[in-house]
């Protein structure tokens, strides 16, 4: 397969992730900003929606105060912000169509419809538009496209790469949200298991859909443990750092035994992943949570640099 | 005169680079004035190869880097006898119609001042043969453009060049070769090395020059940044329509690293 | 325009012509909501497989489709028999040319084409000279674009040797086209090459109007389309990025400029080319279709003397006739041409596409002014022709079926033989009484049969 064909379809991967990631990063900003903010002093949840996104610095230089309908609009609508949904999503969109040949019709249509309403929807006007109404389209239509490669792609070196993408991506989500949480939302670790806390939790876990899954698995109170536990360690999560990296590392292998030799990008996501699957999340904590997450997102990035090197460049022998 | 040859060109990539690909043409042209003893291209790193004498007799070869790559040398030494022709290149097998060097390219490009130039260098030459007509020419240029490092850079223009006054090879060989087709003489551009004998003359060891068609002689070369045809202590490398196309070396590397590059070229005459 | 009415391919006065015997009950049959389906049928066919195609300088949507009309246009089993003849023997003669004037440049030397015509000529690729293609082939793809004004008069236009398009509009020959093409790249395999050699298409990528028919081809034949950044150059050849590694490419049949294929050669300035290809294509490593230079054979200045190529080197007489030219580079020529304007089709040399053309019968009194200066103040870039009845075939419109201008562009395959697909693609001048065909400028395609004997 032409290196360039992998690479898109990597970055189709990605990109659906990515949108589906910030739409629910909106969600959570906007379900946060519900609560009334009694305890004071601490940073407004939109400011670290921004951070989670990692475009705060962006925002502020071209919006200035952080005002819901304008964090909207850079998380949602603004292709000047690389990873709001509409950008995710025409980028999407335009690896699919460099690479149309190589998906199947169910797969591009996808794309394709979804690039249509998103932009039917940025010609709509914004009060006839309920933030519901973006985030709840965001995550059907990325559910669709997923749905569409799942059920109709050849299991293939090209699925492999689309997969390869996503896990890379979704894990590196997760990791950012759970730092975020713990390191900029919470005002103070003072708070941990606070009321507040309790609230924010449950905000991400609705966001993530995961609410009912963390209470069929855990029940019971919410902890930090509990929580590091089901997003990092759980292998029945299916956003859970080990479940994306376990993804990540089948399509390696299948890409390697398809090709007939292992490549250096499977031996670092197994690497990644024995750690994983041996951690506890008491060591987790031992060496700090946000410790191990920065750790976490390196590795994932050093991954990403070992198949862009392997696969995508198109030169290794 | 037997001419030896030592030229390093260095290119240092920051960052460094995904890849490098240089089509070189640094081989000593086969004609009558020339006969090689020895020569050597070597790029220390770069798989070589797809070699071929081109259209116009010139041999280009090609060397490929793969990355990341922060710093490229092609190093050339070798040991060439050479004679004088009286700058005639006689003896040059070569496939490209003289015609073709007709087309201006827009390095040079005629402008109505290198128009006036050429119509000027031949007011007094009507009914002469177009050798004379070449040699007023070349004199004109040799005139009109002062020998001074520094002003102009690989980008000037005939026109711009000549606009100035000032220049170096690069820019008396471009006005030459505009005005020459100007006045419908086929006219080219020639890289090669200058064995500098004289003191204090303009010159540098790696040098250019023109060639101009002259129907029943051929190609004859014409240095106007010396006032002279080329003779034993010029060594011709390959040519093109312009600078820019005769370039020795013509490089791509793919990345965003900035290039920064040396040469160093030392030419001599064997037994001195 | 002429007095007399055009050609019309269908009927003469009242009489059907065998030809279109079948289709003409199948016309009449078909209920008006029937049609109308089968319209909205063929183009959501169109818009399902991509059949797209966008307009340069235009704007708008790039997904545009092209407009496609159901009424085939039908040649009898005889005449297409010449047809045939003629465009082989054109297509034969213009790489004859091409050959001839990258080696000794005989018909030059003999007077027949003034030699600065070619020299001169901005698409003469010096760096060509003294090279050999693989069979001595340049042009392997020829577009030749053929008019009809009666029953047995046919014109060529213009002739494409560079990378003619519009292969994927037809529907008929879909599937044989490609595989003829295959078949013609295999057959060019270069001097280095061992065993089966690997073809790839070179496409300037998914921005390029003809993007659709890149990937159509590479579909259908089953090879690689590829960009120039998924190709380098290493030691004698040139490889593709692939997941697996580098892997060696015999023949690119390339999609794009020459002065965009290598900027170690060409443009310094272009980043879509392949550094190091010319040379790797002038030592034996590779092979370019068509090749570089190859333009200068469908140069409308050149276009004048095909005939005279034919004779020149086939030994024939020219089976189809050029349409009558003058050169406005010539003083006489120019004098007619700007005393005639108004009845006259006048071209720009080098352009393409139907841009830069005036239409003497359809324009203003301003445009055939402002047209007179440019011409006047550049002559030898322009060329006329007069305004040619062009012939008509039934074409379904919003008023029901009525004649609309047509032209014929079969495509000629030279490689190891010369191969022809019946047909070829008719474009057609949707507007009524418009006699422009272009796509780019309102006009669609129609599929051509070509009857069994």
């Amino acid at each position: 397969m032409l290196s360039r064909t992998a690479a898109n379809l990597y970055w189709i991967g990605r990109n659906v992730e990515r949108a589906e990631a910030n739409a629910r990063l909106l969600e959570v900003g906007a379900r946060n900003a519900l609560i009334p903010n009694t305890s004071g002093g601490f940073r407004n949840e939109w400011d670290a929606v921004l951070r989670a996104s990692g475009t705060a610095a962006d925002f502020a230089q071209r919006y200035g105060e952080p005002v819901q309908r304008n964090i909207e609009t850079h998380l949602f609508f603004d292709l000047k912000n690389s990873s709001s949904v509409a950008a995710c999503v025409e980028r999407a969109r335009e690896n699919g169509r460099i690479v149309r040949t190589a998906l199947t019709r169910q797969l591009w249509d996808a794309l394709n419809t979804a690039h249509q309403e998103m932009r039917e929807m940025a010609r709509t006007e914004r009060s006839r538009l309920s933030l519901s109404d973006m985030t709840d389209w965001a995550i059907h239509t990325v559910a669709q496209i997923r749905g569409a490669a799942l059920a109709t792609m050849l299991r293939n070196d090209a699925y492999d790469f689309l997969n390869i993408g996503g896990a890379l991506e979704r894990a590196d989500s997760t990791a950012r949200i759970l730092d975020v949480k713990y390191f900029v939302l919470l005002p103070h670790l003072s708070f941990v298991g606070s009321g507040l806390d309790n609230y924010q939790w449950r905000t991400i876990l609705r966001a993530l859909s995961l609410e009912r899954a963390f209470g069929w698995a855990y029940g019971g109170e919410i902890t930090p443990q509990k929580i590091a536990d089901f997003l990092i360690l759980n292998r029945q999560s299916p956003r859970a750092i080990l479940t994306s990296v376990e993804t990540l590392t089948h399509h390696l292998d299948r890409l390697a035994r398809g090709y007939g030799r292992s490549s250096p990008a499977q031996e670092a996501a197994r690497a990644l992943h024995a750690e994983l699957a041996e951690a506890r999340v008491e060591h987790v904590f031992e060496e700090g949570l946000h410790e191990f997450l920065s750790r976490m997102i390196n590795a994932l990035a050093a991954v990403a640099d070992v198949v862009q090197r392997t696969y995508l460049s198109g030169e290794a022998r | 005169m037997r001419l030896t040859v030592s030229h390093n060109t260095t290119y240092r990539f920051d960052p460094p680079m995904r890849g490098v690909v240089q089509s070189l043409r640094l081989t000593p042209a086969r004609f009558d004035g020339q006969r090689t003893l020895d020569w050597r291209v070597n790029v220390p790193g770069a798989v070589m190869g797809a070699a071929f004498r081109d259209s116009a007799g010139d041999w280009v070869e090609t060397a490929s880097i793969l990355g990341p790559v922060a710093e490229v040398t092609v190093e050339v030494t070798g040991e060439v006898e050479t004679s004088d022709l009286s700058g005639v290149l006689r003896g040059h097998r070569e496939r490209v119609p003289p015609g073709t060097y007709l087309r201006a390219t827009p390095a040079t490009h005629a402008d109505t001042v290198v128009q006036e130039l050429a119509g000027a260098a031949l007011s007094g030459q009507a009914g002469t043969d177009p050798l004379a007509r070449a040699h007023a020419m070349a004199a004109a240029v040799a005139e009109a453009v002062v020998y001074e490092p520094g002003l102009t850079e690989h980008g000037t223009t005939a026109a711009e060049a000549l606009a100035l006054g000032r220049g170096v090879c690069q820019d008396h060989a471009q006005v030459l070769i505009a005005a020459a087709r100007h006045a419908g003489l086929p006219a080219r551009y020639v890289c090669g090395y200058l064995h500098a004998t004289d003191e204090g003359g303009p010159h540098e060891a790696s040098h250019a020059w023109a060639e101009i068609w002259i129907e029943g002689l051929g190609w004859v070369g014409f240095d106007a940044a010396n006032a002279c045809c080329p003779d034993a202590r010029y060594l011709r490398l390959g040519s093109g329509r312009d600078a820019a196309d005769a370039a020795p070396i013509r490089g791509l590397a793919r990345g965003r690293g900035e290039e920064a590059m040396e040469v160093a070229v030392a030419v001599a005459a064997a037994g001195q | 325009m002429t007095g007399e009415a055009p050609f019309n391919e269908m009927y003469q006065g009242d009489a059907l012509r065998p030809p279109y015997a079948g289709l003409d009950v199948w016309a009449r049959d078909m209920p008006a909501e029937l049609r109308s389906m089968k319209q909205h049928e063929a183009e959501a066919l169109f818009r399902r497989i991509g059949i797209t195609f966008a307009v340069y300088g235009e704007g708008g949507d790039p997904d545009r489709l092209i407009p496609f009309d159901m009424f085939p246009r039908v040649f009898s089993a005889a005449e297409w028999r010449r047809l045939e003849r003629g465009i082989r023997q054109r297509a034969q003669a213009l790489n004859a040319f091409l050959a001839d004037i990258y080696a000794r440049g005989e018909i030059l030397r003999a007077g027949v084409i003034p030699a600065h015509l070619v020299h001169c000529n901005e698409a003469y690729e010096p760096a060509m000279a003294g090279f050999m293609p693989p069979r001595g082939v340049y042009s392997h793809i020829v577009g030749i674009d053929i008019v009809r004004t009666g029953p047995d008069d046919f014109f060529v236009l213009e002739d494409n040797c560079r990378t003619p398009s519009g292969v994927s509009y037809m529907l008929e020959n879909r599937e044989t086209y490609p595989a003829l093409l295959k078949r013609t790249l295999d057959s060019l395999a270069p001097e280095k090459c061992e065993g089966a050699p690997r073809a790839v298409i070179l496409t300037p990528g998914h921005f390029n109007s003809a993007y659709y028919e890149h990937s159509f081809l590479a579909d259908m034949m089953g090879v690689e389309l590829v960009e120039a950044a998924d190709l380098f150059v290493e030691g004698d050849f040139v490889w593709i990025r692939t997941t697996e590694g580098p892997q060696r490419v015999d023949v690119i049949y390339r999609r794009i400029d020459d002065a965009f294929l290598d900027p170690l050669c060409f443009r310094p300035d272009s980043m879509l080319g392949v550094a190091g290809l010319m040379n790797v294509y002038r030592s034996g490593g590779v092979t370019i279709c068509s090749a570089p230079g190859a333009g200068v054979a469908d140069d409308k200045a050149i276009y004048c003397f095909v005939p005279e190529m034919v004779r020149f080197y086939l030994g024939e007489e020219p089976i189809l006739a050029n349409v009558p030219t003058w050169q406005c580079a010539k003083a006489d020529d120019l004098a007619h041409v700007l005393e005639h304007l108004s009845e006259l089709v006048v071209k720009e040399v080098h352009g393409s596409g139907g841009y830069g053309m005036l239409v003497g019968p359809q324009a203003t009194r301003t445009q055939l002014e402002d047209f007179a200066a440019k011409l006047r103040a550049d002559p030898a870039n322009y060329i006329a022709q007069p305004t040619l009845a062009l012939s008509t075939t039934p074409t379904f419109t919003e008023a029901g079926i009525a004649p609309r201008h047509v032209d014929l562009r079969p495509y000629c395959l030279v490689g190891e033989r010369i191969e022809l697909v019946p047909g070829g693609l008719t474009r057609v001048a949707l507007k009524a009484g418009s006699l422009v065909v272009n796509s780019s400028q309102g006009g669609g395609v129609k599929d051509t049969w070509v009857l069994a004997e």
